[in-house]
């Protein structure tokens, strides 16, 4: 039942610009797919290492405009010397933005994990905030508050295939649902690794991990890492799929909107942010009919002060629990590693094997 | 030369403002160990409070002041005893959730009550500058300097010479002793968050007649106030004013000779550079974040 | 001071090690050597400074003064994770298991240092790998068994009974394949079936050769089992031996009637 859910769920999300005409839940389904990545990408960090990043939007942010201009080309002069960008194809933006998020996250990481805790979140705020005063005042390269127009939408293909440029909303929605179904399946690799262990035990016990031989800083910058791309890869679809984009893209209520989607659904989850995101990517289009966006935002605050009070631990796992209590009787505890429920049932798969081959000690 | 010096005057009444801001995050988190997002907010409230009982109200401008202290107390004590008290002893992270949460309710809710429109708030104060030599400076910054050291001063007496502060302190050192030596951790802590918010909300008061009030100012003040409290070293309070000044300095200096469009960004470079060298902070003691 | 029993090169060596913090004097002045499947405990009235020397050796702690080394490589200076990865493993008294996670899983992580997996193998989902996660359950089996909790391997590391999460302890240090063991306190807390079964448990470690570093409060259990005895009191050592040498010690006797110390 929990291996198909996914695929069920996939099978689904292919139908839906099958029969929803309507552009407008169309471009919204695809910006929330985009955040939901991001989501999924904040996850890693928030989710499975306990670090909590509040300035994931500088990731996203850096992989739109590193895209946006890759794609646009650019000319500055930087100390006299002059440098020249011809425009790119957007595929080739899309994977620079996500190398240069991913190079922030290693940057960040080093640095922000020297700091836990307090600091770590007022760090990775920092390095937000600057990046969104160097788009704001580096008027040369971004263009400033005046916005980079004009970028052009992605182009999949190959000279033998022929190319096709994604103009159209399924089709983005397509490119972004593959997307977000490729993240899915690399983090859930990635945590039922020994790399995911390795990050679990150090949100779980530092000190504890830490005796045991695992490194904090190769483990969190590994995470870090892998987390930025993630988020910079977002920026970049979101980049060729606005086709234009402005400092405001480093807004702190972007990276709020990231967090809500991570903790209403469940942090350290699998599904979580999938499904954070969809609540959060699709309220607004429920909303937006009653109440203006100043109450939208306020019903957000209120949620997330809700979530934190009475769901600490997300949707999610508490679907989980609900279900495993109905599928079990009479077990009590609650599956708090969340998400590995799973894991779980592979552990005693091995028991079976274990326990057929000989009780021998090892050495 | 006398540029400098201009600059040299412009930092000191900034400075005086911002040591306000950071003192009162430095004691909330030194004390509560909670990173309080609100405390732009409550900046926010301080000014748009200010901006009430002297515009719309007419009330006088000194009153004004007094009152919207007072409001940002009464403010800071209702959210640390709706929000915070319940999940006492949370982790860090828990309670920096609750105060993203809270800081995005009241900001809006400033958008919401004021509009979105900037105001501005005059002051009785002369309008022609102070001029000493090649320095100028008006009246209403003085003013505000004057004010804010008081305040300071103000705020050393109470922690260093009364009972509360002593108490304060107490629980800063070990709030499990302090319990046991019969302090009162809740009141103690919803005082604490009440002074912390008072000040906010003083600077709020003060800068919000120099400059306009917008529902967003809270943000950047959050943001400095953050700066501020670390280049200071969390929970220390001398090191949060002396910590004012420098990022008033930076600001200066950034503003005045790389480009005035970076005035904002030197809070966040000198976080930056603080945590790579000396991540206590300039002037802390040993820090117990764990 | 007693002469060394035995005259191998030490696999453990701690030189003059200091601790001062601040203005406290933790541990004044401490050498002592394990040698090679030695089994040796470090005891001393509570504050004696043993938690400290532990804390020295694994590296979570910088020594003020002195040195300290494992099989002959210098231990200045490297992060815990390094020591361990040494072969070096401690336990501790109170963060002993992670109490969110199963005991299974507990034991996985524990067996970090013996994964050496491919980040390319894993995001492509390789037999390789999965070859290598399937010997690593095998593994965590066997050190369940070992410690003997394989009926709890689905339940949370913290709702074991208490003495069950001692063993959980020790078994995430086994995990991290030890050349050497420190174990802190372990009994403590047990009753005396739970204490006779973990006797056992160390004497099947030695039979395979692991080195231990024990301290301990249990005094009948230190006696029974130490090939050698350090005795800490107000941090520096006053006596190292065997028990009966121990037993016998004035100074000893004198510290832990002053020092009031159970089970003495």
């Amino acid at each position: 039942m929990k291996q198909v859910f996914p695929l069920i769920a996939l099978a689904f999300f292919a139908t839906v610009p099958l029969w929803l005409q309507d552009q407008y839940y169309l471009h919204t389904l695809v910006v929330a797919g985009i955040f939901m990545l991001a989501a999924m990408s904040l996850n890693l960090l928030l989710g499975y290492t306990g670090q909590l990043s509040l300035g994931h939007v500088a990731f996203f942010g850096i992989g739109a405009y590193v895209s946006a201009l890759t794609s646009l080309g650019f000319s500055l002069s930087i100390f006299g010397v002059q440098i020249t960008h011809e425009p790119w194809p957007p595929f080739i933006g899309l994977i620079l933005g996500a190398l240069a998020a991913g190079l922030c996250g290693y940057l960040i990481g080093k640095l922000a994990f020297r700091v836990r805790g307090a600091y770590f979140v007022i760090v990775t705020i920092s390095f937000a905030e600057v990046v969104r005063l160097v788009s704001l005042n580096w008027v040369e390269l971004t263009n400033g508050p005046l916005a980079l127009p004009g970028i052009p939408p992605l182009t999949l293909g190959f000279d033998w295939t022929g190319y096709v440029t994604l103009w159209g909303k399924a089709q983005n929605y397509y490119l972004v649902l593959v997307f977000i179904a490729l993240a899915y399946v690399l983090i859930k690799r990635l945590v039922q690794s020994p790399y995911g262990r390795a990050m679990i035990a150090l949100r779980e016990n530092e000190t504890l991990a830490v005796s045991v031989g695992i490194s904090v800083t190769k483990y969190l910058v590994l995470a870090a890492i892998f987390s930025g791309a993630l988020a910079g890869l977002a920026g970049g679809l979101y980049a060729h799929y606005i086709q234009i984009i402005d400092p405001m893209i480093f807004m702190f209520l972007n990276t709020v909107t990231m967090v809500i989607m991570v903790i209403t659904g469940g942090k350290g989850t699998l599904a979580g942010p999938i499904v954070g995101g969809l609540i959060f990517g699709l309220a607004p289009v429920v909303l937006r009919n009653y109440v203006g966006p100043e109450v939208q935002w306020i019903l957000y605050g209120v949620l997330m002060i809700l979530i934190v009070f009475v769901l600490p631990e997300g949707i999610v796992p508490a679907i989980e629990r609900w279900f495993n209590r109905k599928a079990k009787p009479g077990r009590k505890d609650g599956s708090a590693a969340g998400g590995k429920a799973a894991d779980r049932e592979t552990g005693q798969g091995g028991s079976t094997l274990a326990l057929a081959s000989s009780g021998k000690v090892n050495s | 030369m006398d540029q400098l010096l201009q600059h040299l005057v412009n930092t000191v009444i900034m400075g005086g403002t911002y040591a306000l801001l950071g003192i009162g995050l430095t004691l909330i988190f030194g004390i509560m160990r909670i990173v309080n997002f609100t405390h732009g907010e409550l900046y926010a409230f301080g000014a748009y409070m200010m901006y009430f009982f002297a515009t719309i109200i007419g009330m006088n401008f000194f009153v004004s002041i007094a009152f919207a202290i007072a409001a940002g107390m009464v403010l800071g004590a209702i959210i640390e005893f709706t929000l915070l008290r319940p999940k006492r002893g949370a982790d860090i992270d828990t309670t920096m959730l609750i105060m993203i949460g809270a800081w995005i309710v009241m900001q809006n809710l400033e958008h919401l009550s004021w509009g979105g429109i900037a105001k501005s708030i005059s002051s009785p104060l002369p309008e022609a500058p102070l001029v000493i030599g090649p320095v100028s400076v008006s009246w209403l910054r003085v003013m505000v300097l004057v004010i804010a050291l008081v305040l300071i001063a103000a705020t050393y007496v109470v922690i260093n010479r009364t009972k509360l502060g002593k108490a304060m302190r107490a629980t800063f050192q070990d709030s499990n002793t302090a319990a046991l030596m019969g302090i009162n951790i809740n009141a103690i802590y919803t005082m604490t968050f009440g002074f912390g918010s008072a000040l906010a909300a003083a600077a709020g008061a003060l800068l919000g007649p120099v400059f306009v009030v917008t529902p967003t100012m809270g943000d950047l003040a959050s943001l400095k106030a953050f700066a501020i409290v670390i280049l200071g070293g969390l929970g220390n309070v001398t090191g949060a004013a002396i910590g004012g000044f420098i990022l008033a300095f930076a600001e200066e200096i950034g503003a005045g000779y790389i480009s005035s469009g970076y005035r904002d960004a030197m809070g966040f470079v000198i976080i930056i550079i603080v945590l790579l060298f000396k991540p206590t902070g300039l002037f802390a003691r040993a820090e117990r974040v764990g | 001071m007693n002469a060394q029993t035995q005259t191998s090169a030490p696999i453990l060596a701690v030189e003059h090690v200091a601790v001062h913090f601040g203005g406290l004097v933790a541990i004044s002045d401490m050498s002592f050597e394990v040698h090679e499947g030695e089994l040796v405990s470090l005891i001393g009235p509570n504050g004696a400074g043993k938690t400290t020397a532990f804390n020295v050796i694994t590296g979570f702690q910088r020594p003020t003064k002195g040195h300290v080394s494992f099989q002959g490589t210098s231990l200045d200076g490297l992060k815990p994770h390094e020591v361990t990865g040494l072969g070096l493993v401690r336990t501790f008294q109170r963060t002993s298991v992670f109490e969110k996670i199963t005991v299974f899983e507990n034991v996985l992580i524990g067996l970090h240092r013996r994964t050496a997996p491919s980040l390319l193998g894993t995001f492509l989902g390789l037999p390789g790998e999965r070859r290598a996660e399937a010997e690593l359950r095998e593994q965590a089996w066997e050190i369940l068994r070992l410690v003997g909790i394989e009926h709890e391997a689905d339940e949370l590391g913290g709702s074991l009974p208490y003495g069950d999460q001692r063993l959980l302890g020790v078994a995430l240090a086994l995990a991290a394949d030890p050349r050497a063991l420190l174990l802190d306190e372990p009994v403590s807390g047990m009753n005396a079936s739970e204490t006779g079964r973990f006797i056992d448990l160390l004497n099947r470690l030695r039979a395979k050769g692991t080195t231990i570093l024990l301290v301990e409060h249990d005094m009948p259990m230190v006696m029974k089992i130490s090939d050698r005895i350090v005795v800490l009191n107000y941090g520096r050592i006053i006596a190292n031996g065997t028990p009966s040498e121990i037993q016998n010690d004035p100074e000893v006797i004198a510290a832990y009637l002053g020092g009031g110390v159970k089970n003495a």
